[in-house]
């Protein structure tokens, strides 16, 4: 087997080279001819292709994506912003937090439980690379029809993948999302949220400085698994029997992962690390371009030190294996035998590959031969950018104007009982505890709130009960109708259920899932979407520290719903002060903040009903939202509330019940006045929750929402010698819920579907 | 003095940190033990922790009992010391035949995290002498490979020497032989047991604090059996 080197690719111009099958378009090759005044060789070719596509490069995001940076709102809590592995914020007494989400959607489809499993591991490998320890995981999944048949393959294999890795790994899953919608069958959503803690002094970053230093990869060997494209690459240059199949989806081990955690923790705390980068998609490609790129601007390479599962591997192959587990250290040269023993007690193989340099090239070597020679910039950071078509869709106008004023609705207190029952059962309302029982929750032992409550809730530090509180949502459906109101939506609903319990929105991340970008239509809801999580989180004060774009989730023409999945991170002083969802206390007083309108387009109801998608989404004002917030982290803190839980999908009806099934506790409840029962009961207004107020805190709570002028309607009273929820002034009459009836429903759908 | 009580860390321990928090909130000091140390650093007992030690690719607990720390804690197990092994320690006792019986994959074949109803059946042994007999506590569970199995023989053998420490109640979360969480050896220092009484030590993060009682119960026995100076 020949390589193709420097001097040989300088000799050959004319060779030709399948640039196409590695997915380059024509202008593309051409530019990178004209980077190095030369073809590149077969390796070279293989890093830009890489590093040059839509997952690594965002060549189709990068100029909407600059809003974020563009419309920065004043913070002083922001530490390191977009553009590293994860954004950091403080959250006070020293102590700083990093989170991120990340998509792994489609080797997930593909191996749903490989995919799923090495998601996590990405996710948490860019988390401690920051120098944060890990301490919790969230999943927001998104799945097709329920009952397709397709979609218990995808769903089993997902979850055990999340199980089998996470609970191996030792990280509390404290939440996420299941929403199953047609749109996802043959593009389901796997996204992954990891959020870690650390203190000021401990915050790395990715950068090669200091001339001299060496450059470790460390952790699992380098294996064949994750290649795609480059087996074209390497089959074409140097195998005449046809492409070698290599697996495209990575494995995952998630115990080299927890030894890589530990370890890399230790070797960053005892200060012997000068930049860190984890390996994740393009390998060792990405890893040392970018080192390079953000340090001294130049790094040598000794390919053939890296320790491989299987040494018959070329050079290419090795370049590009995204193969799990791997990290790259920069170190000093009298720091590295420290370095290792740290490595050795954790069992954990190491090698120095390279050494940083001032050449302001990344060179790299393999057996003596050069094999690459670029500047590094123009591999990580100087790839094409690309500023796609983009065009509202004429269909948008039909969608917008088919709204939900025609559908059938509950008109007898019969029929809103038999509604009642039939949603507390549907796929996207019903318990997901057949799923999240096979996370677990507990670990590290400082879970304060986990699902099903609004959001998961972590302490972070025991001295002083400092936490944080995070939420992941996006009724996609609502992005359907309204790019640009449904990210909207989505971060209110988010940033809502944050407050929810006590805590106080910070930071903002985000999963942008979306169709192809050469589809005009798609590449406008996108830009409708990040415009709109911009303007939003501007607005609110709460800066986007990071995120992921997804594109390509489309099966023939048929894209999934625009799902941009936004997570917001907020900080609670003293988790003893969190607000959980559950009725408590008998006798008091249930309050619905927030103004109800007839608003059901892209609802549950619709969805689940009448399988009905049209109309405009619910209105949304940012700053009544945040007042929200407000009197919910206050009413937190003062102790006023003894329950709360946001109102979104499956409007009320939904919320009461689940904040009764949770404790067992019932409670009497009355339709206000002047809103029809079922507009009261389904409607998904946003900005809105229910609360739950001990009487002698009635007059200080009504108070203050008059203070801030925030609508508030008493509902109902907590009612602990009761079994049922009892809705009064439904349609002249009273209806009742068993809580028993209730919970047999929705916990019966997910194991009838998959169990 | 404090009771100094050890926890083992293995690659692939993950409830090391819980198990050290549980003994200090009970009134220990909890004292590191690494897997490749044959030095037990003076400890009065030692607690097995939860996780996946070594992976368990091969099988639960089959590979940590051949780590250094193991030969020591052995030796001292059978001289008497009290040793808890939970979840994956309780694994890695039975590998190690401390303890009688198996742990093999929950009947469902899936990973199950769930709050477990547990009935006392044992309140002699070094663990659960805090508990009443017959009391029912609240504490999470969480394995994949938690049924409890062993011959009729051993099994009537436990049930007849009263050495059931504890039983699942109401549901049977992974299809262990006659619903039992947990068991201890003839002498009473060695106790195994599948749901985590670590996780169940503050009101904040777990659902009971019930899980404390193992670990004042172990404190109480090392001061009445002499092993500590007060």
């Amino acid at each position: 087997m020949s390589i193709d080197t420097v001097t040989a690719a300088s000799a050959t111009p004319d060779t030709a080279q399948p640039f196409a099958e590695l997915g380059l378009k024509a202008d593309e090759y051409q530019s990178i001819r004209e980077i190095l005044d030369r073809r590149p060789t077969s390796s070279e070719l293989a890093m830009y292709s890489v590093m040059w596509s839509e997952h690594c490069s965002y060549k189709s995001s990068k100029v909407h994506l600059r809003q974020f940076g563009d419309k920065v709102p004043k913070n002083d809590s922001m530490l390191v912003g977009i553009g590293e592995n994860a954004g950091v914020v403080d959250i006070g007494h020293g102590w700083a937090v990093t989170f991120k989400v990340e998509s792994h959607n489609h080797p997930s489809y593909v191996e749903p439980y490989q995919g799923a499993a090495t998601g996590i591991g990405g996710i948490v490998r860019d988390i401690i690379s920051m120098g944060a320890r890990p301490v919790a995981v969230m999943d927001p999944l998104r799945f097709g029809d329920p009952e397709n048949p397709d979609t218990r393959r995808v769903l089993t294999g997902i979850v055990s993948g999340i199980g089998g890795y996470g609970n191996c790994l030792g990280l509390p899953n404290i939440g996420g999302e299941i929403v199953f919608d047609p749109s996802y069958q043959g593009n389901p959503l796997v996204n992954a949220l990891c959020v870690g803690t650390m203190k000021h002094k401990d915050i790395h970053l990715a950068k090669a400085s200091g001339i001299g230093n060496a450059v470790i990869l460390y952790g699992a060997r380098t294996g064949g698994d994750g290649i795609g494209g480059v087996s074209i690459l390497a089959s074409e240059t140097f195998d005449a029997d046809g492409p070698a199949k290599r697996p495209s989806v990575q494995v995952g081990d998630p115990f080299m992962e927890k030894l890589l955690i530990e370890c890399t923790l230790e070797v960053l705390h005892a200060g012997l690390v000068e930049g860190i980068q984890d390996l994740g998609g393009a390998g060792i490609s990405c890893a040392t371009s970018e080192l390079a790129s953000n340090g001294e601007g130049g790094m040598h390479v000794w390919l053939d030190r890296v320790l491989l599962r299987d040494s018959t591997l070329s050079p290419e192959e090795i370049l590009m294996s995204e193969s799990q587990e791997r990290m790259c250290a920069v170190v000093e040269p009298g720091k590295i035998d420290a370095f290792m023993a740290v490595c050795q007690k954790w069992d954990v193989e190491a090698v120095v590959i390279g050494e940083v340099n001032n050449s302001g090239r990344l060179t790299v070597q393999w057996h003596g031969q050069e094999i690459v020679n670029v500047p590094p910039r123009s591999v990580a950071h100087d790839g094409p950018v690309y500023e796609r078509p983009f065009a509202r869709p004429d269909w948008m106008d039909i969608r917008q104007a088919s709204g939900p004023e025609s559908l059938a609705r509950p008109t007898t207190a019969a029929q809103v009982r038999q509604t009642w029952l039939t949603m507390t059962g549907t796929p996207n309302l019903a318990s997901k505890s057949w799923v999240t029982s096979q996370f677990d929750r507990y670990v590290m032992g400082n879970t304060v709130l986990a699902q099903p409550e609004d959001s998961g809730m972590i302490r972070v530090d025991e001295a002083t009960g400092l936490g944080v509180a995070i939420s992941t949502d996006c009724n996609a459906r609502f992005a359907a109708l309204d790019p640009y109101k449904g990210a909207q939506l989505a971060f209110a609903e988010s940033y809502r259920n944050v407050a929810v319990t006590g805590a106080a929105p910070l930071a903002v991340t985000n999963c942008l899932n979306f169709g192809s970008p050469e589809d005009p239509a798609v590449m406008w809801q996108f830009e409708q979407a990040v415009t709109g999580l911009a303007d939003a989180c501007l607005e609110m004060g709460t800066p986007v520290t990071g995120g992921n774009v997804s594109f390509y989730n489309q099966t023939g023409d048929v894209a999934i719903h625009p799902t941009p999945v936004i997570g917001v991170l907020g900080v609670i002083d003293d988790v003893e002060r969190r607000t959980p969802m559950a009725w408590k206390k008998d006798g008091e007083l249930i309050y619905l903040l927030g103004t109800t309108r007839d608003e059901l387009a892209g609802s549950e109801w619709a969805h689940a009903i009448h399988k009905h998608l049209g109309g405009l989404p619910p209105v949304l004002d940012l700053s009544a939202e945040r007042t929200l917030a407000e009197i919910l982290v206050a009413g937190s803190r003062d102790g006023f509330f003894s329950a709360a839980h946001d109102v979104s999908d499956g409007g009320i009806a939904q919320t009461l019940i689940e904040m009764a099934m949770r404790s067992g506790i019932g409670a009497r409840v009355a339709v206000p006045a002047e809103l029809d029962a079922f507009v009261f009961l389904w409607s998904e207004s946003a900005t809105r929750a229910v609360v739950a107020v001990s009487p002698n805190r009635n007059d200080e709570f009504l108070a203050m929402c008059a203070a801030k002028s925030f609508p508030v309607t008493e509902i109902g009273v907590v009612d602990s010698s009761s079994s049922s929820v009892e809705l009064n002034g439904v349609f002249g009459e009273t209806i009742s819920l068993n809580i028993e009836e209730l919970r047999s429903i929705s916990e019966a759908t997910l194991p009838r579907l998959f169990g | 003095m404090t009771s100094r009580v050890g926890v083992v860390t293995f690659p692939g321990s993950l409830d090391d940190k819980d198990a050290a928090r549980a003994i200090r909130i009970a009134g220990g000091l909890a004292v590191p033990l690494w897997h490749a140390d044959a030095d037990l650093h003076s400890v009065d007992a030692i607690v097995l922790p939860g996780g996946f030690s070594y992976g368990d690719y091969l099988r639960c607990g089959a590979i940590a009992k051949f780590a250094p720390v193991m030969e020591k804690l052995v030796d001292a197990a059978n001289g008497g010391m009290p040793i808890l092994g939970i979840c994956n320690g309780f694994q890695i006792l039975t590998e190690s035949h401390l303890l009688p019986g198996a742990l093999t994959r929950n009947d469902h074949l899936h990973f199950i995290c769930r709050d477990q109803k547990l009935r006392i059946e044992n309140n002699t042994s070094a663990w659960t002498g805090d508990f009443e007999i017959g009391q029912e506590i609240l504490i999470p569970l969480k394995n994949g490979e938690g049924g409890y199995v062993a011959d009729e023989k051993t099994l009537d053998e436990l049930e007849a020497e009263g050495r059931v420490i504890a039983r699942y109640l109401d549901l049977n979360p992974n299809g262990s032989r006659r619903d039992i969480a947990g068991i201890t050896n003839a002498r009473g220092n060695v106790v195994g047991i599948m749901p985590h009484p670590e996780h169940a030590v503050e009101k904040l993060t777990g659902p009971t604090t019930d899980g404390l009682g193992f670990f004042t119960s172990l404190l109480k026995s090392l001061v009445n059996d002499g092993a500590i100076s007060v």
